[in-house]
């Protein structure tokens, strides 16, 4: 069982981190900010919360999975809430995000 | 095969050495706030180098160093908030730049006027 | 080579191409963001240098806080004309063969230093049960260096004052604004879910600090970090400085922090000395009174001086 959650571990964090990388070459490689912005969010929504969920099964429970997940969400939303206000800066021409 | 302290410690003298340079090339003010930032965060490594290498009776590290690091940033801190504070200031008195931003009232509201 | 040490190297790598990369960069707002990401990678290795304390500390004050701090003026200076021009490619030069030299002096002291290196690390788990404290970092914070932390805690109130006496003459007494923003939804709505939670995590990190990694400072920062975003999202208004209360609770944290020094040289026979027995419910005290100080210090420090005239 322990070696079936740690090879599940493995899986979703090599996964999340394959987001991660996928997102940062998009933020590098794209033109213009709104693009850059679509490939962050993926690095947030789909990396952080495959990290999130493959950590799940190694910390203690309940509290250690609460506060996990509480990072995630509260991550989402902070980064939700900044995508917004660039968005908002590369429309209306504002500094260069 | 080096080890991780060294390896900390030989980065943390490079941030010392590219902190110092931005310090001193740099003509910006604010970009001289930041490379002074980058010179402390250098040094600070190198305090906690010394307490990792100071692991000990139990503990993975010493102790004293990181609560020195600790105070050291907070009054980093309070030195950047009031350099920043005085270029600020600077730039208001000499006219050398429009501080706050007057031609998009909806953005930025004049330094000196009443508030309504 | 170990894999650990391959994370380290590659840590490194980041963090030291990260610096160069925010000094090298032309655009003052970009060189900003760069130091938020140096800030954050570097909290890393402070993880790898087993301090969590300094970690946290670094990720909220030097990270976060001093990325608020120079953003603000980044946005507020970016009309401004450089008033002096780079130096000449030859003194460019020299300073950076001085730097070098720098770095290489140290880089010297740092394959040199003592081995076994000196510790102090035995004397303090030797005192820690005295102290009844788990955490001997905050041990060190609030008992065997608490005269460091007292004045830390006194320092933040001179920068403030220096930072206030720099307002205009009419607006002295008036209060500082920090919203660049016009009115947002989505800021405003972080704004207004967020602090909750951010309080929540604040008091934890100060209450927690007894036992576990946190204190005083990492929780003021936080708490300091969510009044800064009410007050960007200009969902309040900061108080004007002149406030009898706002200066109270400036001063609390230190205050407490004296007085029961002091008292120390009645019942504990030292300045700063704990009664034998008394020492966790004091320093739990402190701690507390001082994460509310440091917060209001804080969040001032980036509100920066008055700009309103007070009516």
């Amino acid at each position: 069982m322990s070696i079936a959650l740690g090879l599940f571990t493995i899986f979703a964090v090599v996964a999340g981190a394959f987001f991660f990388l996928a997102g940062t070459v998009g933020l590098l490689r794209f033109p213009d900010p709104l693009t850059r912005l679509h490939a962050l969010t993926k690095a947030d929504n789909l990396g952080l919360g495959l990290v999130v969920i493959g950590l799940l099964p190694q910390v203690a429970w309940p509290l250690g999975a609460i506060k996990l997940i509480a990072i995630w969400l509260i991550v989402l939303f902070a980064a939700t809430t900044v995508s917004q206000l660039m968005a908002r800066a590369a429309r209306d021409g504002g500094p260069p995000v | 095969m080096i080890s991780t302290t060294t390896l900390f410690g030989l980065s943390s003298v490079i941030l010392v050495g590219l902190g110092l340079f931005g310090l001193i090339v740099n003509p910006q003010p604010l970009r001289k706030i930041l490379a002074f930032n980058l010179l402390g965060s250098g040094v600070f490594l190198l305090f906690g180098v010394i307490a990792r290498r100071g692991a000990g009776a139990g503990l993975n590290s010493d102790p004293v160093p990181q609560a020195l690091v600790i105070t050291g940033l907070v009054v980093a801190f309070a030195a950047t908030a009031l350099a920043v504070a005085l270029l600020l200031r600077l730039f208001q008195e000499t006219g050398q730049a429009i501080t706050l931003d007057t031609e998009d009232p909806s953005i930025h509201a004049p330094a000196r006027s009443n508030d309504p | 080579m170990t894999l650990a040490l391959a994370v380290d190297i590659g840590l490194t790598l980041l963090v030291l191409a990260v610096a160069c990369w925010t000094l090298a960069v032309r655009d003052t707002f970009t060189s900003v963001i760069g130091f938020v990401a140096y800030g954050l990678l570097l909290a890393l290795i402070w993880v790898r240098l087993a301090a969590p304390d300094v970690a946290l500390t670094e990720a909220a004050m030097g990270s976060g806080l001093t990325g608020l701090l120079l953003l603000g003026a980044a946005a507020r200076l970016q009309n401004a004309k450089n008033i002096s021009a780079p130096p000449g490619l030859a003194l460019r030069w020299v300073a950076g063969v001085l730097c070098a030299l720098v770095s290489a002096g140290l880089a010297a002291m740092v394959l040199l230093l003592p081995d076994p290196a000196p510790t102090l690390a035995p004397a303090v788990v030797a005192h820690l049960p005295a102290t009844g404290l788990g955490n001997p970092v905050t041990g060190v914070l609030l008992a065997y260096r608490a005269i460091d932390t007292l004045l830390e805690a006194v320092v933040l109130l001179p920068a403030l004052l220096g930072v206030w006496s720099l307002a205009a003459d009419r607006d002295w007494g008036g209060a500082p604004r920090l919203r660049y923003h016009r009115p947002d939804g989505a800021l405003t709505l972080l704004a207004q879910v967020l602090p909750p939670f951010g309080i929540i995590v604040g008091i934890y990190l100060c209450w927690n600090g007894a036992d576990q990694p946190g204190g005083a400072f990492q929780g003021g920062a936080v708490l300091a970090a969510m009044w800064a975003l009410i007050l960007t999202a200009g969902l309040a208004e900061a108080p004007p400085v002149s406030r009898r209360w706002l200066r109270w609770l400036l001063v609390a944290g230190s205050a407490v922090f004296l007085v029961i020094g002091l008292a120390g040289i009645g019942f504990a026979d030292a300045f700063l000395a704990y009664p034998a027995g008394y020492a966790k419910p004091l320093i739990l005290t402190i701690e507390l009174v001082l994460t509310l100080s440091i917060a209001v210090a804080l969040g001032l420090l980036i509100a920066g001086p008055p700009t309103r005239t007070p009516s």
